[in-house]
C-alpha cells in the first residue's frame, strides 16, 4: 500500500502540489433490524476507494475514487491538482496549515469480543428475543430491534512523512416500541438506551450485551402504551431535570456544534449555518454556570468519537472547552487553528485540536465532533430528585432544532415524570423545553457525579456538502436547569 | 459512467451464478462534482467516483415465508462480486422466513426519461470556478459575503433480477445555492436543472444579494400567530415533511400517518393538490424505481381530499390487491418506498399580489433545522432563517429577527389564502433522488413560538 501512497504523494507535488494527503479506505457495515418478529432487513455493505488531497497554488483540490489500481492513483491525483488550481481561481487567502504533521504508527480500537466472530444466528437470537419483549404489551403496534456494527481499516499518508495505520470497530444497538392509540390518531414512541434506533460504542460485541435489550424490553413497551394515556407536559417555566440521554443531545446541539471552528470561520455557512461563538469570546465568554465544565476527549475508550488520529494525522487529544463557565476551547483543524492564530495569537493552541473527520474514501475531512462532554458532578441522582422541589424530569430525545447559529432550541423527549416536593411523580407525555443556549447552561445548578455519567453513542450528525455523516461521543450525567419553558406544545 | 453494456455485462453472470429462487442486482454510479465556497472564496472543491452494487437474494425454501438478504460492494472484480452474492445468500439462509415478503416484482415496460445531459456530465472545475466567482463578485459589488455549493453529478441506475427486468437510466442534474451574508443580515438564493447550461447563476446570485441587502437590521418581533407568506424554499420543507410523516405505505401501515383512515376525506384546503410523477420531464425524471418497476403518478391529495401513498412492492405485498407504485428506495428499504418526485400544484397570485393583500405577517425565506414534533398532525418545530419580514399594510415594513415555530402543516393547509402562480423546482437531498416542485403559498395562521437574537 505504501507503493501506491508514495505514488500518490510524489506525484502531486511534481504537478505542483505544495502539500497533499491521501486516506485508503475499506469499510465493512453490517445491520440487523427486526420488526414485529420479521427480520425486515439483514444486509452487509462493503465499501473501499481512496482520497488525494492537495494545496496547489494556496487552494484546496480533493478527488476520489473507488478504483484502487496505479493508473487510477495518477488520474485521480492530476484530478485533486486541476481542481486546487480552479479553486485558485476564486480566492482571498492562502491556505495555511501550520507545524508538520508526520506521526508514523498504528491504532486499533480494543475490543473484547470481535463483533465479526459473533454468529449471526446469536445477533439474530439476540433481536428477537427483544422483539418479543417489546409486544408483550397490547398495544404496542410496532417494535423494532437493530444491531450495527462498522469495520474501517484506514491507511493515511501525507508529504511531510506521516504514514498511520487505524482500524476502527463499532458496535450498536437499540429497542423502540411504538404506541398508536387508533381512536384519537395518537403515536407516542419508547426507546432504549438510546433514541433514533441505538447507541453506538467503539466496542465489540460487549457493548451489546451490556445493554441487556431482552431484558429492557419488556419496560420500554410498557411505557409506549402507558404514554398514550398519561397526561400532556403542562406549559410554563420550571426547574428541568435531564436524563443523560438527553444531556447528551443537548451537549451536541448546543455547544458540539458551535465550537467546530470551521462554522465559526463561515466555511460551514451556506448549510449547517455558522456560530454564536466567535473568537471575540474566546477566552472570556461566560457559557455556563461555575459548574459547567466542558471537554472535547478524543482519547476516551469505548467513546464514539475515540481514535488514535485525525484525518489530518493530528494525534486524538482531550481538549478544555468549557471550564469553570467560561468558554476557552475549539474543535479545530491545521488550517483552523492557523485562522484562530491569526486573531488571538499565542492564546490559540500551538496545533490543531486533531478534529478533522471524514465520513469514508470520498469525503474530505471537516472539523467534527470527537467526544464532546459534560464532566461529572457531585450529586448523587437520587439527592438531586429529593432536593428539587418542583419541576419536570426529561429522558431520551423525540425531537430537535436549534437555530443556525446555536442560540435558539427546541428539544422535545420520549418521556417525562413530574416532580413534587422532592419526589418523581406522575408520567407525562409531549414533554419539549426551549431556551437561548448560553442562558440556558448558566442556570445549571446541579449535576450528578461519575456513578450516573457514561459516554454516549450519536451515529448521525450530519455536516457538509456533500453530506457526511460522522460518530460522536458525549459523555453525560443527569443535570437540573432552572427557569426553563417547558410544554411549548400546549402555549400553541 | 459505466454504459448500459458493462452495467450488463456486471449483472448477468451474478444473476446466472445466484442459487436463490430470486435474485437481484441493483448497480448505481456517481460521479459528481462539487464546488463549495464560503467568504466569497473556494475553500471546498471535491470530485468522486464510485460505483454501488447491491444484491438482494430471495429463498423460498419453506411455506412460512421468504429468506432475504442484501449485500453491497462498490469493488466491481468478479471475485468480489462473487463474494458478494455468496454473502447475501448466507445471510438469507440464516433468516427466520419473513412471511409478509411475496416476491420480487416481474417484468414491465419502462418508459421512456430522457434525463442525461453532456453538458452537465462534462462541466469542468474550472468552469464551476467562473460561475462561483460570478456570485462572489455580486456579492463583494454589494459589500457582503457570498456562501455556497455548485454541483454537477452524472449517475446512472440499472436494476436486473431474475424475473427479467433489466432497466437503465442515466441522468446528470446540476444544482447551485448561494447564502449571501452582511454583519446583521442573510439571503438565500438556490437552483436546480437537469442541463448546468439551464442555471442562471447571475440571476440566482442578485435574488440572494438583494434578500442580504434588504434584511440587514432586523428588528425583533414578539412570537404569536402570524399569516405568513411562504417563498418555495419554505413550501419545499412543508411537502417534504408531509412525505417523511405520511405519503407512504410504510407510514399508513404502521399507524404513524396523517392519511390513516382519511382516505377520501378533505384534509386539507381544496386548492391544494399535491402528487409524485417521476416522469414529468419538468422535474427530475426517473422511469423506475429501485426494484425496476415502472413509476406510476401517484395523486396523494387532490384538490384537498386525501387521495393515496406509494407502495413498494414488500408494502404493497401487505396489502390485498395493492401493486407498486414504483416508489422503492435503495435497499434494505428501511425508510421504502418514498415519493421521489413531488409536485405541488401551482395557483394564480403572485408573490407581489400575497404581500399586497396582507394587512399584518410575515414574509418567510425559508426553514432551517425543521424536526417533527408530533407525526399524526404533522407537528413541526424549525426556524426561519436567511431573510425574514414583516408586512405592514400591503407592504414589506422591516426585517425582522429569526422565529421559532410550532406548528401542525396539516393544520397550516387548512389555512391557505393564496398559491403562488410560479413553481420553482428545488432539490431536497445531495444525492439527485429527491426533488420537489412548489411554489409559494399565503397561509392565514402560522404559530410561531420563540424569537432568536439574530
Amino acid at each position: 500500500m505504501r507503493t501506491l501512497t508514495d505514488r500518490a504523494l510524489n506525484l502531486a507535488q511534481v504537478q505542483g502540489a505544495t502539500y497533499a494527503d491521501i486516506r485508503v479506505i475499506q469499510r465493512f457495515t453490517q445491520h440487523i433490524v427486526v420488526k414485529n418478529g420479521i427480520v425486515e432487513s439483514l444486509s452487509t455493505d462493503e465499501s473501499q476507494g481512496f482520497g488525494v488531497r492537495v494545496v496547489v497554488d494556496g487552494a484546496w483540490g480533493f478527488a476520489s475514487s473507488a478504483l484502487v489500481t496505479p493508473a487510477e492513483v495518477d488520474r485521480i491525483t492530476a484530478l485533486a491538482v486541476q481542481i486546487a488550481r480552479a479553486s485558485a481561481l476564486v480566492k482571498r487567502r492562502d491556505v495555511r496549515l501550520g507545524l508538520p504533521m508526520s506521526h508514523v504508527g498504528t491504532y486499533r480500537t480494543p475490543v473484547q469480543i470481535d463483533p465479526w466472530n459473533v454468529s449471526m444466528e446469536e445477533k439474530i437470537d439476540l433481536l428477537l428475543k427483544a422483539d418479543e419483549g417489546l409486544r408483550a404489551t397490547p398495544g404496542v403496534k410496532v417494535a423494532t430491534s437493530e444491531l450495527a456494527f462498522w469495520r474501517e481499516h484506514k491507511i493515511f499518508a501525507n508529504s511531510e512523512g506521516a504514514f498511520l495505520e487505524q482500524e476502527i470497530i463499532e458496535s450498536g444497538g437499540g429497542i423502540e416500541a411504538l404506541a398508536v392509540d387508533p381512536e384519537r390518531g395518537e403515536v407516542q414512541k419508547r426507546s432504549y438506551p438510546n433514541s433514533f434506533r441505538r447507541d453506538q460504542r467503539t466496542e465489540g460485541w460487549e457493548a451489546i450485551l451490556a445493554m441487556d435489550l431482552p431484558g429492557h424490553a419488556p419496560r420500554i413497551g410498557e411505557e409506549a402504551v402507558a404514554l398514550l394515556s398519561a397526561d400532556p407536559c403542562p406549559s410554563g417555566v420550571t426547574t428541568l431535570i435531564l436524563g443523560a440521554t438527553q444531556l447528551a443531545l443537548q451537549i451536541h446541539e448546543s455547544c458540539g456544534h458551535p465550537i467546530e471552528l470551521d462554522r465559526v470561520f463561515g466555511t460551514e455557512a451556506s448549510y449547517a449555518g455558522t456560530s454564536f461563538l466567535t473568537p471575540d469570546k474566546y477566552g472570556t465568554f461566560r457559557y455556563g454556570s461555575e459548574i459547567v465544565n466542558l471537554t472535547a476527549d478524543a482519547t476516551i475508550p469505548g467513546g464514539l468519537g475515540t481514535f488514535g488520529w485525525d484525518d489530518e494525522g493530528v494525534p486524538a487529544q482531550r481538549i478544555p472547552i468549557v471550564r469553570n463557565g467560561i468558554f476557552c476551547g475549539y474543535l479545530s483543524s491545521r488550517e483552523t487553528v492557523e485562522q484562530l492564530r491569526e486573531i488571538v495569537g499565542d492564546a490559540a493552541p500551538p496545533f490543531s485540536g486533531g478534529a478533522m473527520r471524514a465520513d469514508g474514501w470520498n469525503r474530505i475531512p471537516l472539523v467534527r465532533m470527537t467526544n464532546v462532554n459534560l464532566e461529572p458532578g457531585e450529586w448523587e441522582f437520587d439527592d438531586l430528585i429529593a432536593d428539587t422541589d418542583d419541576g419536570i424530569y426529561m429522558e431520551l430525545n423525540r425531537s430537535w432544532s436549534i437555530d443556525d447559529k446555536r442560540l435558539n432550541f427546541q428539544f422535545g423527549t420520549e418521556i417525562a415524570y413530574e416532580i413534587k416536593h422532592g419526589k418523581m411523580g406522575r408520567m407525562l407525555k409531549n414533554a419539549t423545553y426551549t431556551g437561548i443556549t448560553p442562558q440556558f447552561w448558566a442556570s445549571c445548578d446541579a449535576i450528578c457525579n461519575r456513578n450516573h455519567w457514561r459516554v454516549w453513542g450519536t451515529p448521525n450528525c450530519g455536516k457538509g456538502q456533500p453530506s457526511q455523516i460522522a460518530h460522536t461521543g458525549h459523555g453525560a450525567a443527569p443535570a437540573r436547569f432552572r427557569n426553563v419553558r417547558v410544554g411549548v406544545m400546549q402555549q400553541r | 459512467m459505466l454504459g448500459q453494456e458493462r452495467i450488463h455485462q456486471i449483472s448477468q453472470p451474478i444473476l446466472a451464478r445466484s442459487t436463490a429462487d430470486q435474485t437481484e442486482v441493483v448497480i448505481r454510479t456517481f460521479d459528481r462534482h462539487l464546488t463549495r465556497f464560503a467568504n466569497s472564496s473556494i475553500h471546498q472543491n471535491v470530485a468522486e467516483s464510485d460505483t454501488e452494487v447491491r444484491i438482494r437474494v430471495v429463498l423460498f425454501e419453506t411455506a412460512a415465508g421468504a429468506r432475504v438478504g442484501t449485500a453491497t460492494t462498490n469493488d466491481l472484480s468478479e471475485e468480489a462480486l462473487f463474494r458478494t452474492l455468496e454473502n447475501a445468500l448466507t445471510l438469507a439462509r440464516l433468516q427466520p422466513p419473513n412471511p409478509d415478503f411475496k416476491s420480487l416484482p416481474g417484468p414491465q415496460p419502462i418508459p421512456e426519461a430522457n434525463a442525461f445531459r453532456s453538458t452537465t456530465a462534462g462541466c469542468t472545475p474550472e468552469r464551476r470556478a467562473r460561475e462561483v466567482g460570478i456570485v462572489c463578485r455580486l456579492a463583494g459589488e454589494a459589500g457582503v459575503i457570498a456562501s455556497g455549493a455548485f454541483t454537477t453529478a452524472a449517475s446512472e441506475l440499472a436494476v436486473a433480477n431474475s424475473l427479467g427486468i433489466f432497466a437503465y437510466h442515466p441522468s446528470t442534474f446540476a444544482e447551485i445555492n448561494t447564502v449571501v451574508m452582511s454583519d446583521t443580515s442573510a439571503g438565500y438564493a438556490s437552483a436546480l436543472a437537469l442541463d448546468v447550461n439551464d442555471l442562471d447563476v447571475e440571476s440566482l446570485g442578485r435574488e440572494a444579494v438583494e434578500k442580504c441587502r434588504r434584511s440587514q437590521n432586523p428588528r425583533s418581533l414578539d412570537p404569536g400567530e402570524y399569516c405568513v407568506i411562504l417563498e418555495p424554499y419554505a413550501v419545499e420543507d412543508v411537502v417534504q415533511m408531509m412525505a417523511y410523516t405520511g405519503f407512504s405505505a410504510l407510514t399508513v401501515q404502521e399507524g404513524r400517518s396523517f392519511m390513516v383512515g382519511r382516505l377520501g376525506q378533505q384534509i386539507v384546503d381544496p386548492r391544494v393538490s399535491i402528487w409524485d410523477d417521476g416522469l414529468d420531464p419538468t422535474g427530475l425524471p426517473t422511469p423506475f424505481d429501485f426494484e425496476g418497476v415502472p413509476k406510476q403518478r401517484v395523486d396523494l391529495i387532490e384538490k384537498g381530499v386525501a387521495r393515496g401513498v406509494v407502495y413498494d412492492s414488500y408494502r404493497a405485498g401487505r396489502e390485498e390487491g395493492k401493486r407498486s407504485t414504483g416508489h422503492a428506495i435503495s435497499a434494505p428499504f428501511i425508510f421504502s418506498p418514498f415519493p421521489q418526485n413531488t409536485f405541488f400544484a401551482p395557483g394564480d397570485a403572485t408573490l407581489e399580489e400575497m404581500i399586497q393583500s396582507t394587512t399584518r405577517g410575515l414574509y418567510v425565506t425559508r426553514f432551517h433545522y425543521t424536526r417533527v414534533v408530533e407525526p399524526r398532525q404533522v407537528v413541526i418545530t424549525g426556524m426561519t432563517r436567511d431573510g425574514t419580514f414583516l408586512i405592514e399594510n400591503g407592504e414589506i415594513a422591516y426585517p425582522v429577527k429569526n422565529l421559532r415555530f410550532t406548528q401542525s402543516y396539516l393544520e397550516a393547509l387548512n389555512h391557505v389564502a393564496a398559491i403562488g402562480r410560479q413553481p420553482r423546482l428545488l432539490l431536497s437531498d445531495s444525492d439527485g433522488l429527491l426533488s420537489c416542485s412548489v411554489p409559494a403559498l399565503k397561509l392565514e395562521q402560522f404559530t410561531f413560538t420563540g424569537v432568536t437574537e439574530f
